[in-house]
């Protein structure tokens, strides 16, 4: 009896929470747009039951996702940028962690701090923050300009490097903690034995560090790559007009075209992409476990 | 084939390694021993390359090798916590260090397969690490420091992870594997049991210096200090004043109102040197009657007996409250033990029996 009330609670959770969730937004997805309130249809009738409105629900908003080109283009473009600045926040996490693991213990702590601080504050406020420092007048501009380095100001807001920079910026202790928690419990000798057998350091760090820290970069990647496919307000706010990310495109259907049966599609489609790394994830964290034992 | 010269390492404020100079031959079985913190491990660091003197010159087969990296030294070393590479199996660690020569393939295996077959690893060389027992472990960081055909070996506390039994028979399988392939092996350990077994030498340290250097009987029977005789197995020790009497022997005063003991010594005491006589629990014989032709006899009252089953050792208070320890083999059953608590018992041993040592 016990044991079926622990293993009750996560599926009571789940299914509260997740799948009656995408129950309704699937319903959605299968119905079509309507100027009502709410704006699709069809309704739900107990009067002409549930075969009838069954019946109703058919796939079409689904192949107008496959017909308008803007769909999966925006697809690929948000994978583009997700796998990119995934690689980035791993070139500018992994030194930092590495760094951190390597600093003598007493510091250790105060480091972590320094990486977790900023999310005391608004994210959305750090993303505006941004803005000041990237747009024509922006801080980065004036110094550069201070400094000599150039002459006209760079554009560089309302671009994707914009995108990329504050994506970076806003995930990197996501890359960072799970690399350092690795890293931290590498023990040093095994660098010293792979210098003993004739590695130099940096072969020692390909061949021993980067292996051993493995299981880490997969987890810190993970934990950036599926929200940043998903991310609308980094894009929206510091992306152009030719920032094509999924997540603008949902809310533009939701919110300005109002249509909220593509929407739902729209979003149906994302978790699907989104399941497939979700489960490559979980494996590598089961396979991390069985390690450890 | 090693040479330290007035070699010394200083981390900051603290000395770890003294002004020390010592020479290790080649195909010798050296032990560094001494308590934790007496700069044993430091010492073979240095060897290793992980650590440089702060003053004074290591040479390996004459050349300096200050300015050798780790990597590039022929010395390898095996681990306190072996070291294994937890993401490569067995095979691949020890064929970690081949492949970084460039070894051509058929050449690498060949040398995996002579290292597994002399470790008896054959069956295990697929496994990762963390698959096999701790004795394997051992027998695997072994063989991959043993892989390159170093010139010297440096193992450090190498059985220290082991229980008793297997850390026994490992002993022996080190002095066997030392033997075949020729190589000079140092090892550190704290174990005085393990230097004295393994080794072919062995120097005893003590904070940052190397007190005496010695094979393991001279080291047992002829301690050059107190500190040694301490260190090295279970000992007593007698306080008194040394008088010359006749060519090598003395007369040692160590009690008003007793007799003095009569001790021989190659080393020169003068008149009225203080000195201790250091000797070994097993070379003092107990009996209940006085032994009619003893050098020293001296009684006693049984305190404590320590049985260990071959041995039992007494614990005699002498008259004048110090505690002197005898052994004897427990060649009969213990039902049939002469002695017990209480019992009035006469010590006794020859003049050559004990070292006489200064202060």
């Amino acid at each position: 009896m016990r044991r079926f009330v622990l293993i009750a609670i996560p599926y009571v959770w789940l299914l509260a929470l997740f799948l009656v969730p995408f129950a309704i937004v699937l319903k959605i997805a299968l119905s079509d747009a309507a100027i009502a309130r709410p704006p699709y249809f069809p309704q739900f009738d107990w009067a002409e039951g549930i075969a009838a409105f069954i019946a109703e629900l058919d796939f079409e908003n689904f192949v107008w996702l496959t017909e308008d080109d803007l769909y999966w283009k925006a697809y690929l473009s948000s994978l583009k940028i997700a796998v990119i600045s995934t690689f980035f926040t791993l070139l500018a996490g992994y030194p930092i962690a590495y760094g951190m693991a390597r600093a003598p213990e007493e510091w250790r702590p105060s480091l972590m701090m320094l990486v977790i601080l900023p999310f005391w504050t608004s994210f959305l406020i750090r993303v505006y923050a941004w803005m000041g420092i990237l747009s024509n007048e922006g801080f980065l501009n004036q110094f550069l300009m201070w400094i000599g380095v150039i002459s006209e100001p760079l554009t560089i807001l309302n671009t994707n490097s914009a995108v990329y920079i504050g994506i970076v910026y806003t995930y990197l202790p996501f890359m960072i903690l799970p690399v350092y928690s690795a890293l931290e419990r590498l023990d040093g000798s095994l660098i010293e034995a792979a210098e003993d057998l004739g590695c130099s350091r940096l072969t020692a760090f390909w061949l021993v560090t980067i292996p051993l820290s493995k299981t880490g970069i997969i987890a810190g990647s993970f934990l950036v790559f599926i929200p940043v496919l998903g991310e609308f307000v980094i894009p929206s706010l510091l992306g152009g007009s030719d920032t094509l990310m999924i997540g603008k495109v949902l809310w533009e259907e939701f919110f300005s075209n109002r249509d909220w049966p593509v929407a739902s599609a729209v979003a149906v489609v994302l978790l699907l992409l989104l399941v497939i790394p979700i489960v490559l994830f979980q494996r590598n964290q089961q396979k991390q476990q069985e390690a450890e034992q | 084939m090693i040479h330290f010269q007035n070699v010394t390492k200083r981390y900051g404020e603290f000395t770890a390694i003294d002004n020390l100079t010592i020479d290790i031959y080649e195909r010798e079985f050296y032990a560094l021993l001494g308590p934790s913190g007496c700069g044993k491990t430091t010492l073979m660091r240095m060897l290793a390359g992980f650590e440089t003197p702060t003053e004074g010159k290591i040479f390996l087969a004459g050349q300096d090798i200050a300015p050798v990296p780790p990597n590039k030294r022929a010395v390898n070393m095996m681990f306190q916590s072996y070291a294994l590479f937890p993401h490569l199996s067995v095979w691949e660690n020890i064929a970690f260090g081949l492949k970084r020569e460039k070894m051509p393939k058929h050449d690498i295996d060949d040398r995996v397969e002579a290292m597994l077959k002399l470790t008896r690893l054959e069956k295990f060389a697929r496994r990762k690490p963390h698959q096999i027992s701790g004795g394997q472990r051992q027998r695997v960081a072994l063989a991959r420091s043993l892989a390159k055909h170093p010139k010297l070996l440096l193992l450090d506390e190498p059985l220290g992870a082991l229980d008793k039994k297997l850390r026994q028979d490992t002993q022996f399988e080190l002095m066997d594997i030392q033997e075949k392939t020729g190589t000079t092996f140092v090892i550190v350990t704290h174990d005085q049991e393990e230097a004295m077994t393994v080794a072919s030498r062995v120097a005893v340290m003590d904070h940052g210096k190397i007190i005496q250097v010695a094979t393991p009987d001279r080291i047992y029977e002829n301690p050059n200090s107190v500190y040694v005789a301490d260190f090295i197995g279970d000992v007593n020790l007698i306080e008194g004043t040394a008088t010359p009497n006749g060519s090598d022997a003395y007369a040692m005063s160590w009690h008003e109102g007793h007799p003095p003991l009569t001790v021989k010594s190659p080393n020169a005491f003068s008149d009225g040197q203080k000195c201790h006589l250091a000797i070994r629990p097993e070379k003092v014989a107990i009996s209940s009657e006085q032994p009619a032709e003893a050098d020293n006899a001296v009684q006693g009252r049984i305190l404590d007996i320590a049985y260990l089953g071959n041995i039992s050792t007494y614990h005699v208070e002498l008259p004048t409250g110090a505690v002197i320890k005898a052994q004897t083999a427990n060649t009969r059953r213990i039902a049939r033990r002469a002695f017990t608590w209480e019992d009035t018992v006469w010590l006794s041993w020859t003049a050559t029996a004990g070292v006489l040592l200064a202060d």
